[in-house]
């Protein structure tokens, strides 16, 4: 659905996006994390066809980047919440959707019909002619979401859907992007919300003008930390710390007080083998468990790497 | 260019403006208001003056038709203002972007629910205005007044010249202004212009047919300067990234 390979965004001197190169199926859900800067916006901005690329080469859809004569095309199947939602606070939710899907051509009839469906999947059909300045944060964010699904896009772009908004609002558009994902929809998702992203997509890029890692957040937990096995014993002792490294060859073990943290390959064969040696070096074990390093600790151990090789 | 997808555009523009008191009041205040004002100064001054009205009447009425002119040039900048600028502010620019609308479209669209507008609140105010000097001054002159050369020169060659630059000003002032009342304050530059061509009209220049011409011809060669400017402003990676 996405391919690109070194897509690069120069303003002036100034390199917003440097050598992107993505491929992203259809029905997936891809998340680019990044902090303020990183240049999230622009990436998106130039997969939508809103700004030319200054190097690199792209197709969206089916749609070359940069082609005039496929621009409008490109347009045509994809749709985008940009960071402000940008709705006409005169008009009614209706109104504001009716003109969106006009200007995408969709005809009459379906054109109600999808007004309606949205609506009620938004929970905003109650309140279809009210003017959206009455409308809460939250509301307004969801009623943008099918501004961007007015004309049943293939292809659905949100920059930063959670951004500024209450913890309750915010769950209220986690929620709608998750009932958009059981529908299979390909969605290409901005956010520096780890945990929307963890809980939403199936592969997330870290971005910091560079694409610095891309990969399911499992994959990339593994990736960046490795898979680790805690041990809590009685008692570390050097004879168990070498038996686990006997047994095990050249794993790093490492010890804090009464906790014994090994680097595994396989956590399946790999655990009964250092119960094992620890049982048979005299350790009695307390607890044996596999903790996860998050997103947030994938992102924010990259992003500090890249800032020092700054 | 589709002008189907621009009239879109327009359509829904002119249905916002709809909700703007302060645009109607403007479209309505001025025209009518030189329309119905100045025929009530004609009456006064005819019902007061024993001299013979042939004489001077033609040059009242030509300066104060003049207004007209001065009217379109002021009335499109506060109305492009809220077409453009406003939707800067209310951030709702970049979703129009993303639909499948050439820049030219949008364009197209915002120009025409301006132009619309402006076009009929001075086509009617001046309506009304010749309607009222004629039947005031059908017996001074021995036949209608209005309709004229000058004034249809006026009504349909140079007012829709000067909404035409007022627009392309506005667009290019919008890109630069981060809130209504300065894109309105800047626009309203080019109606200085006109309020010197009202001023010499007084002393010196005679605002009769052959000044309208040229006139015309000046705006229409300003319009066409500008044309590539507004085009270059209203382009969608300029006012994504460029923009104030």
């Amino acid at each position: 659905m996405i391919h690109t390979e070194g897509l690069t965004k120069q303003f002036g001197r100034l390199t917003a996006v440097d050598g992107v190169s993505l491929d992203i199926g259809e029905g997936e859900v891809f998340g680019l994390l990044g902090p303020n800067g990183a240049g999230k916006t622009t990436t998106v901005r130039m997969l939508t066809s809103l700004i030319s690329t200054s190097s690199g080469r792209g197709e969206v859809a089916g749609c070359e980047l940069g082609k005039e004569s496929d621009a409008l095309r490109l347009r045509r199947q994809i749709g985008l919440l940009p960071e402000n939602v940008g709705l006409y606070e005169g008009s009614s939710a209706y109104e504001n959707l009716e003109y969106f899907g006009r200007l995408y051509r969709v005809d009459p009839v379906t054109l109600r019909r999808n007004i309606e469906r949205l609506l009620e999947m938004m929970g905003l059909w109650e309140r279809r002619s009210v003017p959206v300045e009455t409308f809460s944060k939250g509301m307004k964010q969801k009623l943008a979401i099918a501004r961007a699904l007015v004309h049943d896009p293939i292809l659905l772009f949100l920059d930063e859907p959670t951004a500024n908004l209450d913890p309750e609002a915010a769950k209220m558009v986690r929620d709608t992007l998750l009932e958009l994902k059981q529908e299979k929809r390909t969605i290409f998702l901005n956010t520096h919300n780890l945990d929307e992203a963890q809980r939403i997509c199936d592969r997330v890029g870290i971005l910091r003008t560079k694409l610095l890692t891309i990969g399911s957040p499992s994959e990339l937990r593994s990736k960046v930390f490795g898979t680790r096995t805690q041990i809590r014993l009685e008692q570390v002792t050097e004879s168990i710390v070498a038996a686990v490294r006997a047994r095990l060859g050249d794993r790093k073990v490492e010890v804090s007080g009464d906790l014994l943290s090994v680097e595994v390959e396989n956590p399946d064969l790999d655990n009964p083998e250092i119960a094992a040696a620890i049982v048979a070096a005299g350790g009695r074990i307390r607890e044996l468990s596999q903790p996860a390093a998050s997103l947030e600790d994938v992102y924010l151990k990259l992003i500090h790497e890249e800032g020092r090789a700054a | 260019m589709r002008l189907s997808q621009a009239w879109i555009v327009a359509r829904h523009d002119l249905a916002m403006f709809r909700q703007k008191q302060g645009i109607l009041i403007g479209l309505i205040a001025f025209p009518f208001g030189v329309g119905l004002g100045f025929p009530a100064l004609v009456e006064v001054i005819l019902s007061r003056s024993s001299t013979d009205a042939t004489a001077w009447l033609p040059i009242y009425l030509q300066a104060f038709s003049f207004w007209f002119v001065i009217g379109s040039a002021s009335l499109p900048t506060t109305i492009a203002a809220y077409s453009i600028v406003g939707e800067k502010i209310s951030k709702s620019l970049e979703p129009l972007l993303s639909t499948p609308t050439t820049d030219g479209e949008i364009l197209v669209g915002k120009g025409l629910a301006v132009f619309l507008p402006t076009l009929a609140g001075v086509w009617g105010g001046s309506t009304l205005f010749q309607l009222l000097i004629d039947l005031e001054t059908r017996s001074v002159f021995g036949h209608l007044y209005y309709p004229n050369g000058m004034m249809i020169a006026l009504l349909f060659l140079l007012v829709p010249l000067v909404i035409l630059l007022a627009i392309e000003a506005s667009v290019i002032i919008s890109s630069h202004v981060t809130d209504i009342r300065s894109a309105q304050q800047y626009a309203s530059i080019i109606v200085l212009p006109l309020i010197l061509v009202y001023v010499a009209s007084e002393v010196v220049l005679n605002l009769d047919l052959t000044t309208v011409l040229y006139m015309a011809a000046a705006f229409l060669a300003a319009v066409l300067a500008l044309y590539a400017v507004t085009l270059r402003t209203f382009h969608r990676e300029e006012i994504l990234t460029r923009w104030k």
